[in-house]
């Protein structure tokens, strides 16, 4: 890599995907986008206790269920994602 | 409009509690984090929990840890927060505040996926500290001392993993060895590739641990296996010499050790033996006891089952890992093993409580072992167990908590001097109504009728050294008792004090004489039982008195003062006479200062409706040193000192200040500065109390001189925690009071009212609320009062939960059971159910069995307030066949007979799992039968959704089911359909009407504003909001805006600009707006967004009221923590110019403690708008007094004059 290469947008680009998760790119699909926002969805539910508390309530389980629940859900947030060849 | 935001009651649930020695000496405290406040609590020598500091941090605290440096005695505190930095916090004793000892930043702020804040972990050395994200980051720092012995702390290390997700993360013990943390990690990368679903199926979660090198600096993964895909928390195992060392991994139904290179050590945990097959068993909160020989864990489960953890172990290997049942206790967000033998367990909703160990679980019980695990063919064979009463602990102490508020409402119904504020708290088995009455709780000591009507009380000590008072004296017209304090208070006649005649004071006097001064004279009773009488000259009588242990002042008929002072010889010296223009209406001495023969200033009331200070100095004795004119003549004056900064336990950095008191005749309390040395007066305040003419005295609060102030109810003036507050009592009307201290009461108030003597304690200062509690069957959703009948409607309904039937059912299966079972004879059974009958709160304890998920129970309840505990209920019905009620109101058919009907919006057999479904929604018509005890069905009409609002509208009733708004009119069978509109986003959640207009509230899309047209019997959207908001609450405020709150823990208010609202109000025929097209879908007008805050925590309801007689009205709102907090608009330009500059300098000159900044935090999801933060500005006293003098600089007043503008505005809420 030449030092030219540092400064140009896609390198820097690719930095940022790297060091800061859920940076979009010019190909991102529907699913990936999706599964990105569920996710920082879930971690925001699950750092703010009183939407967590909020949950709980609705659905009668206690906090520490419900936290575990949304950890659980960020591994697959919107189910399968898509095969290749369809897109 | 501008608003100020002051919260009334801090939130009262708890997100996380770590208990050391955090002030540093034997004792050990508890730190409580409750969201945005920072509380440091510890219980006192009678096992009551007393908050020791309480601080607003202004962001949101996620995890907290506390740790020790070897060979320190003082334990300091990591908080995990939403600032993207690690905060590090020490107690400072001197200064009762939390210092900052670091604060390093390491990513943005928020509550954000790969910014480390949910975790935080130590090494058991107090070497380094792991700060961990949810996903992805975790950074290590190391902490070390230098040679001055302060903490230092590294640049972080990284010890990041991509596509991973974090579950916990624990320090290892192993002793001094290299740091090791370790973490529950699952790996997500695959899984987001493979449309198969193979790579998600074969997920596996791993145990792993970090060792962080201290030579290299460095952060390497040491070791990872793959464990139970069911563990989401870790606990460290002591090790070092201590223990084995290694984690214990809990798992969904597992507990398991483990370690690196030694083999996995499981045991089941037990399972209540009527929970559903399908339902696992999940730790939810964790409590480590270590003691030199021995440690266990605590592990209690999402069920509130506590179960003692120990292991058998010999050097570093562990034989077997036991699991037996300890307790059951509500489920606990945090609990905390204190070295004094107390369990602090904070509840996740509901009250907190103190616990005492009886045992510590030696006894026989259900145990599960790995020793004994069986594996069969269907997996491990659970342990069951049936919950039973306590055993092992014994609860000394309960903290109230509101955590969560569903609904709240403000009124009079007990028509008394301010409204009452009924909200609805709890959850399942733990719910109940709560009524909050402003005032600070006080709780009864002795109560005993006299002998006619008292007119005054006091207490005296015999000697100046005594730690308890020796009698109560109670004056008549025209008489005087003397009681004697002992193990019983009687009366007695061997006390020298003339009983025939009425009392004006009653005092000790020097060190150990006694004074009665009588409206002929004053008897000096010397400690050897000699009796000195000074009589009065000529006809005239006494008729003010103003005393202190040196120095007696009296008033005669005619307005002749006449001073007193004591002299060497312990003799009462006449020292100066006075003559005053008229009588005097009251008059009173400050004490002796520490170290002086005398004080200053004599303060004295007079019917021309000033105060006069009167010097008492040989110099100038009995000169007027300055004059103070009222608006009404004073009734009764106290001179009290008042430290109004905090340093020290109880806040003495600055020079104290002293008060001239003064309860004026219109009921004003009138409060002014002295000048401690020329006796000047500035710096006047005045508040009103009450319609009596306020009398005050003094009474010792917490070892320090404190006010009372009996209007038509007592107030109590006290510093607490650096700030002078003025509450009302919540007590009856008081006509005379003194403060008492006895054997069985260390600190309390003796008071005459009527014909009776009163003694009662105020034992948690600080609180701002009075409440009564009764408790209901179900989680309260909502409720409405009935003012006709002053008594609410509440429904109530729980998802997962069987009916009060079916659990009557099974518990009279299960009883039987255990009678076929163990051959029991009847006599066991019968015993048993005698038990269950004592056990009368035995579901608040256990919670209610566990039910299937779409398993509905709920029920409507009448109820008045008025009544205590369970006979308030006056009609409990409880819906069948998995209805739940979600809505209600009261309305008025208007071409009907049946007066008042209730209207009740229920869902059959409601699912949110997998998708939001229902068998049918119905509306319920109630009529109200026996003057509002009673309700009786008229009919159910079924709808196709669920019915989230109902509303009264133009004598038809709105309903809002689903996404349609439709107005209904009653019939005969059924309701009748008149009229819909299907035009809403999502789901109508709240309706609020107005004339015509109509505000709906959709759960997700904020407000829209409707009009009905009756000629056409059209409902049409004209307007709308331009931002979604998740609706909570909403509450309308006038013709044309809303107030709202949303999701995120923010209140807004919209508004419709007034163009448009003119416009539409004068278009005659409807036809332009109601064809009228919007872009995108929306209505063709948007709502202006007028005021915009966060609060930063979910508010659940709003209400504007005023809560003081004759005071401005204000929104109240209520949060899901518990917490109660009011904005009020400003009423002048000049207040709104003053509280805008003191928050700006107040965000620069004193940033929040723990790293977030101010402004960004109440602009969390919308900038913040028009709303000043009331809780920022009252933090002013707490500042250095160098800082508060600056910034009252710089807004060009003292920083008295910013103390009294905060009391002031406090004063016009509560």
């Amino acid at each position: 890599m030449q030092a030219s290469d540092r400064f140009n947008i896609n390198s820097q680009l690719e930095h940022l995907q790297a060091k800061y998760v859920g940076t979009g790119h010019a190909d991102l699909n529907r699913f990936e986008w999706a599964v990105n926002i569920q996710r920082d969805s879930y971690a925001s539910y699950i750092g703010h206790y009183p939407m967590l508390s909020y949950f709980a309530l609705a659905e009668n389980e206690s906090i520490g269920r419900e936290r575990y629940n949304f950890m659980q859900k960020m591994l697959l947030p919107c189910g399968l994602p898509p095969d290749r060849e369809e897109e | 409009m501008y608003l100020y935001n002051l919260t009334l009651q801090k939130p009262t649930g708890v997100v996380c509690a770590v208990n050391g020695n955090f002030i540093g000496g034997k004792t050990q405290e508890i730190v409580v984090a409750r969201g945005k406040v920072l509380d440091l609590i510890r219980p006192d020598e009678s096992g009551k929990i007393q908050t020791l500091y309480s601080v607003e941090v202004f962001g949101t605290v996620r995890s907290l840890i506390q740790f020790r440096l070897t060979g320190s005695q003082k334990d300091y505190l990591v908080v995990g927060s939403d600032s993207g930095r690690i905060i590090i916090l020490e107690y400072n004793k001197e200064r009762n505040v939390f210092d900052k000892v670091h604060q390093e930043t390491f990513g943005k702020s928020g509550c954000r996926r790969i910014v480390p804040g949910q975790y935080v972990a130590v090494d058991p050395k107090g070497r380094a500290v792991m700060i961990g994200a949810c996903e992805k980051q975790k950074l290590v720092y190391v902490l070390n001392r230098d040679t001055a012995a302060r903490l230092t702390i590294s640049s972080p290390l990284e010890a990041h993993k991509s596509h991973t997700i974090f579950y916990s993360i624990t320090g290892v013990d192993c002793g001094f060895d290299n740091p090791m943390f370790a973490a529950i990690e699952l790996d997500y990368s695959e899984a987001d590739q493979d449309p198969t679903g193979q790579a998600a199926s074969e997920a596996q979660k791993h145990l792993t641990f970090y060792e962080l090198d201290l030579g290299l600096n460095h952060v390497s993964r040491r070791w990872s296996e793959p464990i139970d895909n069911g563990a989401n928390m870790l606990v460290t195992v002591p090790g070092g010499g201590d223990g084995p060392s290694g984690v214990l991994v809990c798992a969904e139904n597992f507990v398991i050790y483990k370690n690196q290179g030694h083999p996995d050590v499981r045991a089941v945990i037990p399972r209540r033996a009527d929970l559903p097959a399908e339902r696992g068993v999940l730790i939810v909160s964790i409590a480590t006891h270590k003691q030199k020989s021995m440690f266990f864990f605590l592990l209690q489960t999402e069920y509130g089952d506590i179960f003692k953890v120990t292991l058998d172990y010999e050097g570093e290997r562990v034989s077997n890992l036991k699991i037996k049942y300890f307790d059951t206790i509500p489920v606990t967000s945090a609990m905390c093993v204190l070295k004094t033998g107390f369990l602090f367990a904070a509840s996740e909703f509901g009250n907190h409580a103190l616990y005492q160990f009886q045992a510590i679980g030696s006894e026989e019980d259900v145990e599960a072992t790995s020793a004994t695990l069986m594996e069969t063919e269907e997996g491990f064979q659970p342990v069951f167990f049936q919950p039973r009463k306590l055993k092992n602990l014994v609860r000394i102490d309960q903290i109230q908590s509101l955590m969560p508020i569903m609904d709240m409402k403000v009124a009079n119904l007990f028509e008394e001097e301010t409204p009452q504020i009924f909200t609805l708290c709890g959850r399942g088995p733990r719910s109940s109504l709560r009524i909050l009455k402003p005032g600070l709780p006080v709780s009864d000591m002795a109560s005993s009728s006299l002998p006619g009507l008292p007119n005054a009380v006091w207490t005296v000590k015999k000697n100046v050294s005594d730690e308890f008072d020796a009698y109560i004296v109670v004056s008549f017209p025209n008489a005087t008792l003397v009681l004697s304090i002992g193990e019983t208070v009687e009366e007695v006649s061997d006390s020298a004090f003339l009983d025939t005649t009425p009392s004006l004071a009653v005092s000790l006097l020097g060190d150990a004489s006694l004074m009665q001064v009588h409206p002929n004279g004053i008897r000096h009773i010397r400690e050897d039982g000699r009796v000195n009488e000074w009589k009065t000259p000529g006809k005239k009588t006494i008729v003010k008195v103003g005393s202190n242990r040196l120095q007696v002042v009296i008033a005669l008929s005619g307005g002749e003062l006449i001073y007193f002072e004591m002299d060497m010889t312990g003799q009462l010296m006449e020292v100066e006479k006075h003559e005053m223009p008229g009588d005097v209406a009251c008059l009173d001495i400050a004490p002796v200062p520490e170290g002086r023969q005398r004080s200053r200033f004599l303060a004295v009331g007079s019917y021309d409706n000033t105060i006069r200070i009167l010097s008492l100095d040989p110099d100038d004795c009995m000169q007027i040193l300055s004059v103070q004119s009222v608006s009404s003549p004073p009734e009764s004056l106290l001179l009290l000192e008042v430290q109004a900064s905090i340093g020290g336990e109880d806040g003495a950095d600055h020079p104290a200040s002293v008060f001239l008191n003064a309860g004026l005749q219109n009921g004003v309390l009138f409060r002014t500065v002295v000048d401690m040395v020329t006796g000047q007066l500035t710096d006047t305040r005045s508040r009103f109390l009450g319609l009596r003419p306020p009398k005050l005295f003094s009474v010792m609060v917490r070892g320090r001189r404190a006010m009372i102030c009996l209007s038509s109810r007592p107030w109590l003036g006290y510093i607490y925690q650096g700030h002078f507050l003025l509450t009302p009592l919540s007590y009856n009307a008081l006509e005379y009071a003194a403060s008492f201290s006895s054997d069985q009461c260390a600190e309390g108030v003796v008071a005459v009212s009527g014909e009776e003597l009163k003694i009662f304690t105020i034992e948690r200062l600080g609180e701002a609320f009075d409440e009564s509690v009764i408790p209901l069957r179900y989680t309260p959703r909502k409720f409405i009062l009935l003012p006709k009948w002053k008594s609410l409607v509440i429904i109530e309904s729980d998802q997962g939960a069987f009916t009060a039937q079916e659990r009557e059912e099974s518990k009279k299966e299960c009883f039987e059971m255990d009678g076929t079972n163990e051959n029991g004879n009847a006599m066991d059974i019968a015993e048993e159910e005698d038990e269950e009958r004592d056990d009368a709160f035995a579901d608040e304890q256990y919670g209610y069995p566990k039910a299937a998920s779409d398993k509905w129970a709920s029920c409507i309840r009448i109820l008045d307030p008025k009544k205590q505990g369970l006979d308030s209920t006056t009609c409990l019905l409880e819906l069948q066949d998995n209805e739940a009620a979600f809505s209600l109101c009261t309305v008025n058919f208007h071409d009907k007979d049946h007066g008042v009907l209730l209207a009740v919006g229920t869902a059959m057999g409601l699912q949110f799992w997998p998708k939001r479904s229902i068998t049918a929604g119905f509306i319920h018509i109630y009529k109200i039968v026996n003057d509002g005890r009673g309700i009786e069905l008229l009919h159910k009409t079924k709808v196709e959704g669920v019915p989230l609002a109902l509303c009264q509208f133009q004598g038809k009733l709105l309903a809002g089911v689903g996404s349609v708004l439709r107005v209904y009119d009653l019939g005969k069978k059924r309701l009748l359909r008149k009229c819909e509109n299907k035009l809403f986003p999502n789901n109508i959640v709240s309706i609020h009407t107005y004339r015509d207009r109509i505000y709906v509230g959709d759960m997700q899309e904020s407000f829209h504003y409707c009009k009905y047209r009756r000629d056409e019997n059209q409902l049409y959207i004209f307007a709308d909001d331009s931002v979604p908001r998740w609706l909570t609450s909403s509450f309308h405020i006038d013709f044309d805006t809303m107030a709202g709150a949303d999701k995120f823990g923010n209140v807004y208010f919209v508004r419709l600009p007034q163009d448009i609202s003119d416009e539409i109000e004068e278009d005659p025929t409807g036809g332009k707006i109601k064809w009228e097209q919007g872009k995108l879908n929306g209505a063709p007008n948007k709502l202006e967004e007028i005021v915009q805050f966060h609060v930063g925590d979910n508010v659940t309801c709003l209400q504007k009221a005023s809560l003081i007689p004759g005071g401005g009205e204000c929104i109240i709102y209520g949060t899901v923590m518990g917490s109660i907090g009011a904005l009020l608009a400003f009423s002048s330009r000049e207040e709104v110019d003053f509280f805008n500059h003191l928050e700006m300098h107040m965000r620069q000159e004193h940033p929040p403690l723990c790293g977030r900044d101010h402004m960004t935090y109440r602009s969390a999801y919308f900038p913040v708008k028009d709303v000043f933060d009331g809780d920022l500005c009252e933090q002013f006293p707490s500042l250095p007094y160098d800082l508060q003098k600056k910034i009252a600089d710089e807004l060009d007043r003292t920083p008295a004059e910013v103390l009294k503008k905060l009391e002031d505005i406090r004063n016009k809420i509560i």
